[in-house]
């Protein structure tokens, strides 16, 4: 614990204010706002906000279009995160290998996480559609074979390729991270036991990852639910048929092209419990659990 | 460790590779596309080979996005977020690492729970703040009664209005709070030993001294990778500035880029200028990919310390 | 150039009390060493000092002007920590004149001043160094240079040499008393190792679990402990003690199973029937043959130390040790006798742990 402080509190007033006032003007008066509105509808002809208690919420779960955003975004979410974890993990479990060429790999397999959404969104879309380049000539090949535009599922599995694509870089840089801090003398002693590397990396090194696994698990889930829009914007606007309409995107359009305050603020409160609560269990119960040292 | 293993160093190889594949493959399309005319893009067979149509195409992407402007917006709002976040952060751990009182932890709570709170969450009604950024003192003022009392006593109707649609503040500030940079600082300034502020305190200096002198220049490293990881998520903002933009000499590249394709569901049939776009997806991809490349050492620490 | 005066001083951590009143007067020019174990308190009271802690109540005056609520840099003294607490990324000449920067005083007569001190300590040759290229010995220069540097009427010293290996940290000590010698400001210097005390000390002062056992001068401190405490803390090898009884009518204390050890017999007619702790430093002693010392102890085993031996002995089941050039080598559970001088006893009462004076000339010097 420290014990040398400065005294000068009324300095430490200021130093914090900045922060405190933008915290305040953009995320706790905003999300208050929202949780106003959720519980409220506005008068049609002005007049202030009506108090109508979970009517909102009410309305909102017998609507087939939210359950069905809600499917959507589950859908995203699990096959996301299984993607890309997945893949994250075998490549950084062969990368921490180190042969040669590791520095070039692992650059290699970082820098998309620096591409922007909307570009990654492009270049699928392009990559995928069907008139057009690789995918046009599978449909040439096999007429109808692929076709997002019109087909949901189609269009569902090239959101969730991109979406993938994009986050396979951050949970590689964690799970080469997470390698790389276990101590070298395990995996010798292991090897003194006479564990090849295949064995190692089963009984040793999976193992101790399970902590980052963990952390990956509830940061890629969070972040699939809530850093979709880009994606989902440039590469179908929700279509064909809502088929792709999760929830943030379902969010913004009813609050920005249906106008619908108080459905939208509605929405935006569940997705909030939602993302408190998977913080929470990150933090609570993951972290707890899931510790050797 | 002396090990034999050349079997399994082919399939790490071949692993890897399939890998990188996966990941370039993308982007080898891209640039592919963006190197041909739109007759060869649309042709069928696919080519798979770049043409020699690159200059012309990206030229033409530039013309078309009006990237010139949208360049140099694009460059001041990140620079504004690295620059505001990492001035915030270091200001706000210096805030409550350095100081004994109450608040401390109530503060780094309050910090710590707008991570929960992220812009796709609360989009409607922080747009509705950016209309007015005074309004939520505006409303409290007028929920307690103030306003009432000073139109009653002075006869000045408090009308308090800042509106930042369409603005470089606007644009930015939202952004720059920021948990994880606060996070890292934190961190960072945990390991500041004691002695080091108090031999300060022998020298004479007193706290913002200490900041300036010490502090400051000590964490340069940190400053490096969060600037690094800043420049990326402030270069690729791309929800709050389609919201809060509609003029488009304020207009970033990102939110340009997705114009350069029209709609999916309202154009139906028209072939989109492919090969434009994807010149387009070049540019924009092109300044985070250089930064993450270069600044690779300092990245991959930053994000690693600022999540866990 | 200023005393120190610390009036019933007093330190708490919440409901811990960690400093129970203390009392002590520093001179002008004088060096003190404050003693002690770790987490005896020393390096609070002199952080006190310093003004790094808040005085929980009692009085610190230097020169003569009440210091509790005025800041470190407004006392006038200056530190050397325990892990020299450099500037990491200043270089040496920026960290020797940080405080004079600080105090705003002009670039040029600031560098000219620190070239002036770097080379009074010899780290002329690294002003442009940064200290994470230095040794041990040449950032504690800095270290040094930069206290030096503030001319303070107070120097204080925490633990400064506790990090160096022991051929630097005896030449470091000498370092430190020459130039305590040459600039003779008040000086206040916390540490444990009792060489270190002694060596470097006008005046030490003992601490023992936030008091104040004793105030003397080395010689004083080691001639006539005044607790248990001092007298096992101050001396090495440690002194020797052994729990008995007086008894007037032998005129001598008794030990558990009966060995009687004489003292004089007027300190025995005074104390008559008191538990008390005898003590006795083993270079005061000597073996003999069984029976014909004072009394007869068991042989344990035999340490060499080069130009003497160090005997560890069992008298009735109690540890002894005999300091002996005399070098003979015994077998395990051999029978010897020990030769204990009168002049060579320390009387503690062994309730309070304080020091009995005995009417003699040796022990007539008075203890604080």
């Amino acid at each position: 614990m420290r014990r040398a402080y400065f005294k000068n509190n009324w300095i430490a007033a200021l130093v914090v204010a900045p922060q405190l006032l933008i915290i305040f003007v953009f995320f706790y008066w905003p999300s208050s706002q929202a949780l106003y509105w959720a519980f409220t509808l506005e008068q049609p002809w002005g007049g202030g906000n009506e108090w109508v208690w979970f009517e909102n919420f009410a309305y909102l779960l017998s609507d087939d279009r939210y359950w069905q955003s809600v499917r959507v975004s589950t859908v995203y979410a699990l096959a996301t995160t299984a993607l890309a974890m997945g893949m994250a993990l075998i490549l950084a479990l062969f990368a921490d290998r180190q042969l040669r060429g590791y520095k070039s790999f692992r650059i290699g397999l970082i820098w998309p996480y620096a591409v922007a959404a909307p570009a990654i969104g492009l270049a699928f879309r392009f990559i995928f559609n069907p008139s057009a380049g690789v995918a046009s000539y599978l449909n040439y090949a096999f007429p109808d074979f692929w076709d997002p535009i019109m087909n949901g599922s189609h269009a569902m599995t090239m959101v969730i390729i991109a979406g993938a694509w994009k986050q396979v870089s951050y949970s590689f840089i964690f799970f080469l991270a997470g390698l790389q801090s276990i101590p070298r003398s395990l995996t010798e002693a292991a090897a003194m036991d006479g564990a090849r590397p295949m064995r190692r990396m089963m009984d040793i090194q999976l193992p101790l990852l399970t902590p980052t696994f963990f952390f990956l698990l509830v940061i890629n889930i969070t972040d699939s639910f809530t850093d979709s829009f880009g994606i989902v914007d440039t590469m179908t606007s929700g279509g064909p048929a809502r088929a792709t309409n999760l929830m943030v995107y379902k969010i913004y359009e009813d609050g920005f092209r249906g106008l619908d305050y108080s459905g939208a603020a509605a929405q935006s409160i569940i997705l909030m419990i939602l993302v408190i609560s998977l913080t929470f269990i990150q933090f609570r119960y993951v972290e707890r659990r899931v510790h050797y040292t | 460790m002396i090990e034999r293993t050349p079997w399994l160093n082919l399939v790490t190889h071949a692993i890897l590779f399939t890998g990188l594949f996966i990941l370039v493959v993308p982007i080898y399309l891209v640039i592919v596309a963006a190197s041909q005319t739109l007759p060869d893009v649309m042709a069928i067979p696919a080519k798979l080979l770049p043409g020699d149509q690159l200059l012309v195409n990206i030229r033409a992407a530039w013309e078309e996005a009006a990237f010139g402007t949208k360049f140099t917006n694009t460059m001041i709002l990140p620079t504004g977020v690295v620059v505001g976040k990492i001035v915030i952060a270091a200001l706000t751990a210096f805030g409550i690492v350095f100081f004994n009182h109450r608040l401390r932890m109530p503060i780094f709570w309050m910090v710590f729970i707008t991570l929960m709170l992220p812009l796709e969450v609360r989009i409607v009604p922080t747009y509705a703040v950016a209309a007015n950024a005074l309004s939520p003192f505006q409303t409290i003022l007028d929920v307690t009664g103030f306003s009432w009392l000073i139109n009653a006593v002075s006869g000045i109707e408090v009308a308090l209005e800042w509106n930042l649609l369409n603005s470089y503040t606007g644009l930015i500030m939202p952004l720059v709070a920021t948990a994880t940079g606060t996070f890292l600082y934190r961190q960072f300034f945990l390991t500041i030993p004691d002695e080091l502020v108090e031999a300060a305190k022998m020298d004479g200096a007193g706290p913002l001294r200490f900041l300036w002198d010490i502090l400051i220049p000590l964490s340069r490293t940190n400053m490096a990778a969060l600037a690094t990881i800043m420049f990326v998520v402030g270069w690729n903002q791309y929800l709050w500035p389609l919201l809060i933009i509609t003029d488009p000499s304020y207009g970033v590249a990102a939110v340009e880029l997705s114009r350069l394709v029209p709609n999916m569901n309202t154009t139906g049939g028209d072939i989109p200028n492919w090969h434009w776009a994807m010149a387009g997806t070049l540019i924009v991809m092109l300044p985070p990919v250089a930064v993450v490349i270069f600044m690779q050492r300092w990245f991959v620490r930053g994000l690693i310390n600022t999540d866990k | 150039m200023a005393d120190i005066s610390i009036r019933d001083v007093r330190k708490s951590y919440g409901k811990d009390e960690v400093i129970h009143g203390v009392n002590l007067d520093i001179q002008t020019g004088e060096f003190v060493v404050i003693l002690g174990p770790s987490g005896c308190g020393k390096s609070t009271l002199l952080r006190m000092i310093a003004g790094l802690e808040d005085i929980t109540s009692g009085e610190i005056t230097i020169a003569e002007k009440v210091v509790n609520h005025l800041e470190p840099r407004e006392r006038g003294c200056a530190m050397v920590f325990q892990n020299y607490a450099l500037y990491p990324h200043m270089t040496v000449a920026d960290n020797i004149g940080y405080a004079l920067k600080v105090a705003g005083m002009p670039t040029a007569e600031r560098i000219e001043k620190v070239k002036q001190v770097a080379s009074s300590v010899g780290l002329t040759e690294f002003l442009d160094r940064r200290p994470g290229v230095l040794s041990g010995g040449q950032r504690q220069r800095v270290a040094m240079a930069r206290a030096i540097i503030r001319e303070p009427e107070v120097f204080l010293f925490d633990e400064p040499l506790s990090n160096l290996d022991a051929k630097l940290r005896v030449q470091m000590r000498h370092e430190i008393r020459r130039i305590h010698n040459r600039v003779k400001a008040t000086s206040v210097f916390v540490t444990h190792d009792q060489h270190e005390g002694m060596t470097l000390a006008d005046r030490m002062v003992i601490m023992n679990k936030g008091t104040i056992d004793q105030v003397g001068t080395p010689e004083e401190v080691y001639n006539a402990p005044a607790t248990t405490y001092v007298a096992g803390f101050i001396g090495s090898p440690a002194m020797n003690f052994l729990p008995g009884r007086v008894l007037a009518s032998h005129a001598a204390v008794v030990l558990e199973e009966g060995s009687s050890l004489p003292i004089p017999s007027q300190a025995a007619q005074t104390m008559d029937g008191k538990l008390v702790q005898i003590g006795a430093r083993p270079e005061a002693l000597s073996l003999c043959r069984p029976g014909s010392g004072t009394l007869t102890a068991t042989f344990e085993f035999y340490e060499e130390l080069g130009s003497e031996g160090l005997h560890h002995l069992k008298i009735e089941d109690v540890q002894f040790s005999v300091l002996s050039e005399n070098k003979m080598r015994l077998d395990e559970g051999t029978q010897i006798g020990v030769t204990i001088p009168q002049e060579a006893l320390h009387i503690f009462d062994a309730d309070t742990g304080r020091r009995i004076e005995i009417s003699d000339p040796i022990h007539a010097i008075e203890t604080a």
